[in-house]
Formats: C-alpha cells, structure tokens, sequence
C-alpha cells in the first residue's frame, strides 16, 4: 500500500493504461501542459505521451465527446476529460443519443471504449453552474456504464477497468474528493471490477447506502453513531449503473434497515431507485420504514451559508439514523 | 440569394489570360457559367474564392467523360440505379404499410451518394444523414439486409434495433445513419482523428443536409478538422430544404460553401446533379486528406424529389419547382451522356437498371420472408459483459 491523493491515483491510472496500450489517449479542454483544468489530475502526462496522446482540445464539446466516438468506434480507446460534468449538458446529445445508443442501434456490432471522466458534486461555492450531482441522469441510459469512486483506492481501481473495459463508461469524480488520500494497492495490476458495490463499516442495525462523496460523509456519521451505540455499515455503490442489487440487499437483509443518501436533490435520484429496489424486494420484513438523504428540493447556491443548508450534512445523515433504529 | 453571388463569365476569365494570371480570384460564391468554366480549363486557370481570410477552391462544370473508365461510369450508373429503385420501393411499402415507423428517401439526390462513395476507398470511413439509404447502399453495402432492417426484421442490418435511420455496415466502414441532424459530422471527424493517430490512410467522410450547417455540430466538426487537419470530407446534400425550411431562409450569410473560408478550408461547390463532378470533388478531397492536406467542404446541389418523408402530408414546395429539377434527374443525365458519347449501348444500360430492380426484388423477399426477432432479443446488445 501507499497513501495517494485522488487525483494522484487517477493520474496513475491513465499514466499505467497509457503505457500498457497505445490506442488508449486523452483528450479534453486544458490537459495538456496546464494538467487537467481546475481539477488537475493531469499533471505530467502530456511530458511523458506528448501532445499527440495528450490532446487538448478547444472548448467545443460537441467535438470533444463527437471526436472520441468516432475514435472509439474504429480502432481507439479515448478518455474524454469533459472538466466539470456541468458541461456535458452542452453535448448531451452525443453522450446519449450517439454514445449509449450506438452499440444497442447497430444490433451489437459497434464497440465503443470510451471513457468520459467529468467532476460532479457541490460544497466549493462554485454555484448551480458547476455543481450538479447528475449521475441519476445518466442511470437512464441503459447503454451507458456510469461509476463513482469515494477515495483514491477506488478512483484508480475503477479507472483503469473502465479504461479497459469495452463499453462506454460514465466516470464521475466528485470534486470534494479531490483533496482526499488514502492506502492504494501497489502494482499496475491493481483494478476493481465494475458493477461491484463494497461495503464499509460492518454494522448490525442499520445499512447506509451512499455513493461518490457522500460515501465519505457517511463513514463519518457511522462513527458519531458508534458513539450513540449504534451499529450501522455502509454500502459504498461504486458503479451506479448497472446496479450491485445483490451487495445492497444482502446488507439490508442483515441489518432490516435502509437509509439511502445521495447528495442530489430528492426525486428520481439514486436513493430514490435504492428504496424502491428494497420496498420490492424485502418490504415485508423491514424492521423500520426506508428513508433517503439528499439535497432540498433547490438548485445548489453560491453563498456558504445557503449551500450548507441545501446540501446533505453528517447531522442529517445521524439524525436520521437514530431516527430509524431508535424511532425518535 | 443567388443574386447576391458574383458571376463569373467568359470575360472574366480572357481577361485573367491577358494579364498573363494563372489564378482567377473572386470575393464571395460565384456562380460559374458553362462557358467559363471550360474556359478555365482551356486555359489552366484556377479559380480562387476569397472569403474574409482564405481561399476557397471552385469546380465548376461538368468534367469530361474522357477522365473516367468506362468501368467506372459504369458502376455509377448501375449504384444509381441500385438506390433509386430500393427507395420507390420502400416509398410503396411505406405507403402499404409494410414498412414501419420513418422512411425518409432520397429519390433524385442519387448522384451525391453515388460519386462520393464511389471516389473512396474500401477502408473508408463514411456516416450519413437520417436520409441514409441512398448513401449507405452507395458504399455497397447490401439491399437485403437493409431492407430487412427497414421491415424491422431480425436479418436486418441492426438485428431490427436500428431501423431505417440508423442503417449500419461497420465491416464497410459504415459508421451510421442518424437521427439526430448534424451529429455524424464529429463522429466522421472522430474517425479521421483516428485514421490520423493510427496512420493508417484511411478518410472520413460526413453526409449532412443544408439543415446541418446550423448546428454546432457542423461547426464544431470543421473547426477540429481544421485545426488539427484531420482526413475528413464534409458533404452538404443541399437538396435545399429541411423538411419545410427553405436553406436559403436558414443560412446565414448566404451560401454554405462560403462557411469553409471560416474554417481555412477548401470549399467547393458542384452540382449535386452531376454524378462526375461530385466524384471528382470528393476525390480531389480525398488525395488532399491522404496527402496530409485540409479537410474540405463540398457543397453538392441538389433536390429530393420526394417530400421530407413518405408519411408526410404536406409539401410547401412549389409544383413546377419540383418539376424543374425532376427534368434533372441525375441518373437520365448520366444515361444520355453514356449512349451519346457511345460509351454503352442502350441495351447495357437497361440491363443495368434490370439487375437493381432484380436485386430489389430479392431483397423485399428476403425482408418478407426473414423471421421477426423474439421479443427478448430487445435486451441483447446493450452492454458487453462488464
């Protein structure tokens, strides 16, 4: 193990997926010597693969994510770094109308190993602009792989299997995590499979199912539950899409409670799909009412005081918590 | 709008002879007579189209016979022909109810698919309009399994996923049709970006209607080819309207091939008519991205004889508009060339016409004939295994 910071460990994993196979490149807006835009995971690759593998590309997104298709469908494995994910909406077309749709159009024939890594998520006072948590949007496009990592380990676990993996994959990082480190396996043989959510915590009476940086906000309201006597683990999801239903309900059937947390707002989200997955499977034998987390029903604001408030927080998720397993 | 273009005459082009210039240089889109044009050739003088920054090359008149193989005029004739016949076909069909959900032809636009997917090369990339038939069966691809597709059969070329305006042949290099306007045109740039990282020597080539060259898409995908000089052709089928929208109402600045001067690139303008002329534009493109050269606009003239799709219930168009251009049907025009300049007889062409309309024949029966998918099929394809 080594201790890496996230953009650390995505950056080793396109630096190994790079070298291990030269029809992988990256292209995007501010990769090449400038590193990576305001999320620089970046740094050094256009030294070491040169400007051609290391494209920087204008701000044309259409082109951008257009480009990488074609590339893909015909012989090329390109990483699409789309900056904030905000920006896809800008060529959303070609994410879901062309990407997730062209293997299914084709009847199977057309291959398309894309990577599209965009940075989600609030809590920098960046505004509605830049901050949207829409990986639910992408879930509805069953063509597409959508995966969230929550730390460095599984940021460069999951990237490199996304690099290698044959289908288009939606890789989003939330943008608190950048400043995040942690243990991460050594060798470039190190990957986590998609489609694999993992649990963290190990707890008895309660299962948080979060996602990407709410993953982390959870932890640290397992450990003030600890303190309350309250035994509760985490199911970290990892690859939203297609859905590990069967980590989910294993804990769930262990724990006979679900608290599901997303940091977007409430309606049709990721908790949303994770409560109604439990209602049908397990209703009956719930020892508590499911309940979600999320964001208020806003878009994200720039002012800290009103972007704290609409965001979840580590009190929502333990005041919820010890709702459920106390029924306060 | 045509009236806003220059005109470039005789004259104009003598006087370029007498002052001794081998470049004849105009402001704008000019329209070329037939007269200047074989002048131009007569003499040796290129005609250089300044937009604000750069020059746009023009092709004008028809190129002589004598440049191409009887072979290859052939072959012209006959794919014309092979698209002709299957979209009246799926044009009855549609009508009979056979063939389901969107049919959009391009009856009378042959000439464009024909010439410019018959100047590339088997290893070629090629994506097209949701008016795909046309340009996907120019490329060879087979009217069988198109057709089953377009009967949402379970042979067709997309397993019955696809249908008509999504028509694919990857093994051609046919990246696809699409629905969405505009969109093939930075997916063709995508594989010319690929064809140059792999330098492998293959180009790329976007079908599009004059309805694209409003989207972004369009100009995002000239500007990266641009920039980055990448192996692609763009091919406007300006069959002058998007579905009711007449280009001339939707397109600033006047003329389409006047976008290419933006981008830096060449720009060429042909009659969209003339099977020969869009032949050698595309090849003239296509050694030009080979050699490493700029990607190039084509701007092809063109009109669909049929409405924007088969179902529909109203044309705005003017009758004896439509009967203007129907008095220019490309594949008549190539014919008569044939017979006059006595490349064929007229027995070998209508032997021609007879071999699509037989391969048509085969093809509605092998649709007919082809099981449906099951049902569950519909899950298949989605996802390769993780």
């Amino acid at each position: 193990m080594k201790e890496l910071t996230f953009p650390e460990a995505l950056n080793e994993a396109i630096r190994e997926e790079m070298a291990r196979d030269s029809t992988v490149f990256v292209q995007g807006e501010d990769v090449g010597p400038y590193g990576g835009g305001y999320y620089p995971a970046l740094k050094g690759l256009w030294a070491t693969f040169g400007g051609e593998r290391v494209r920087d590309f204008p701000i044309s997104e259409t082109a951008l994510v257009g480009t990488a298709l074609g590339a893909a469908m015909t012989g090329m494995r390109p990483i699409v770094d789309i900056m904030f994910a905000d920006f896809s909406f800008v060529c959303f077309d070609q994410i879901v109308n062309q990407i997730a749709n062209m293997r299914y159009m084709s009847g199977g024939k057309a291959k398309v190993p894309i990577v599209v890594r965009g940075v989600i998520g609030g809590g920098q006072r960046l505004a509605s602009q830049h901050s949207h948590s829409l990986e639910a949007l992408f879930v509805q496009f069953p063509g597409l792989v959508v995966v969230t990592p929550s730390c460095p380990r599984t940021a460069k676990g999951l990237l490199k299997s996304a690099i290698r993996n044959d289908n288009p994959v939606i890789f989003l990082e939330h943008k608190m995590l950048y400043s995040a480190k942690g243990p991460v396996p050594e060798g470039r043989d190190f990957t986590l499979p998609l489609g694999k959510a993992q649990i963290g915590g190990e707890g008895t009476e309660l299962t948080i199912v979060a996602h990407a940086y709410m993953t982390q906000v959870a932890m640290k309201a397992v450990d003030q539950l600890k303190h309350d006597g309250i035994s509760a683990e985490v199911v970290d999801l990892l690859t939203l899409s297609p859905l590990d239903n069967e980590t989910v309900l294993r804990s769930v059937r262990k724990t006979g409670r679900v608290l599901a947390v997303q940091e977007a707002p409430p309606m049709c989200g990721m908790a949303a799909e994770v409560v109604a997955l439990i209602a049908e499977k397990l209703g009956m034998s719930l020892r508590a009412a499911p309940r979600r987390v999320t964001a208020k029903q806003s878009p994200i604001p720039f002012s800290p005081k009103l972007e704290d408030y609409v965001l979840p927080s580590v009190t929502d998720i333990v005041e919820a918590a010890r709702g459920m397993v106390r029924g306060e | 709008m045509l009236r806003t273009r220059p005109l470039i005459t005789e004259k104009d082009v003598l006087q370029a002879v007498h002052a001794g210039r081998d470049v004849l240089e105009v402001t704008g889109d000019p329209i070329v007579t037939p007269a200047a044009g074989a002048s131009l050739r007569e003499h040796g003088i290129r005609l250089a189209v300044r937009g604000d920054a750069t020059l746009v090359e023009g092709e004008s008149s028809s190129p002589s016979l004598g440049n191409f193989s009887s072979t290859l005029l052939l072959e012209m004739y006959s794919t014309m022909w092979r698209i002709r016949v299957f979209e009246e076909a799926v044009s009855v069909l549609f009508r009979e109810g056979r063939i389901i959900g969107f049919a959009h032809v391009s009856i009378g636009q042959e000439a464009v698919a024909t010439g410019a997917c018959l100047a590339l090369g088997p290893k070629d990339y090629s994506t097209a309009s949701h008016r795909g038939p046309g340009p996907i069966a120019a490329r060879g691809a087979r009217l069988d399994l198109m057709m089953a597709e377009l009967y949402g059969k379970a042979t067709g070329y997309c397993r019955g996923k696809g249908g008509s305006v999504h028509l694919a042949d990857f093994e051609r290099g046919i990246l696809g049709a699409n629905g969405i306007v505009g969109a093939g045109i930075v997916i063709a740039a995508g594989a010319a970006l690929s064809a140059k990282m792999r330098k492998s020597g293959e180009v790329a080539l976007a079908f599009f209607g004059d309805g694209a060259v409003n989207q972004g898409a369009f100009h995002e995908g000239l500007n990266i080819a641009a920039v980055w000089k990448l192996p692609a052709i763009f091919v406007c089928e300006n069959n002058q309207y998007a579905v009711s929208m007449a280009a001339e109402q939707a397109t600033g600045g006047g003329s389409i091939v006047a976008r290419a001067a933006a981008y830096g690139m060449p720009g060429v303008q042909v009659d969209g008519q003339d099977v020969l002329a869009v032949y050698a534009a595309v090849r003239a493109a296509a050694e030009r991205a080979r050699a490493g050269g700029d990607p190039t606009l084509i701007e092809c003239r063109t009109y669909r004889f049929h409405g924007h799709w088969e179902g529909e219930a109203t044309d705005l168009r003017r009758r004896e508009e439509i009967a203007e251009w129907e008095a220019r049907c490309p594949i008549i025009r190539l014919g008569t060339r044939l017979l006059e300049a006595k490349i064929a007889r007229q027995e070998q062409l209508d032997a021609l016409r007879q071999k699509a309309l037989e391969e048509m024949a085969a093809a509605i029966r092998f649709a007919e004939s082809s099981p449906e998918p099951a049902p569950q099929e519909a899950l298949e394809g989605v996802l390769l295994p993780l």
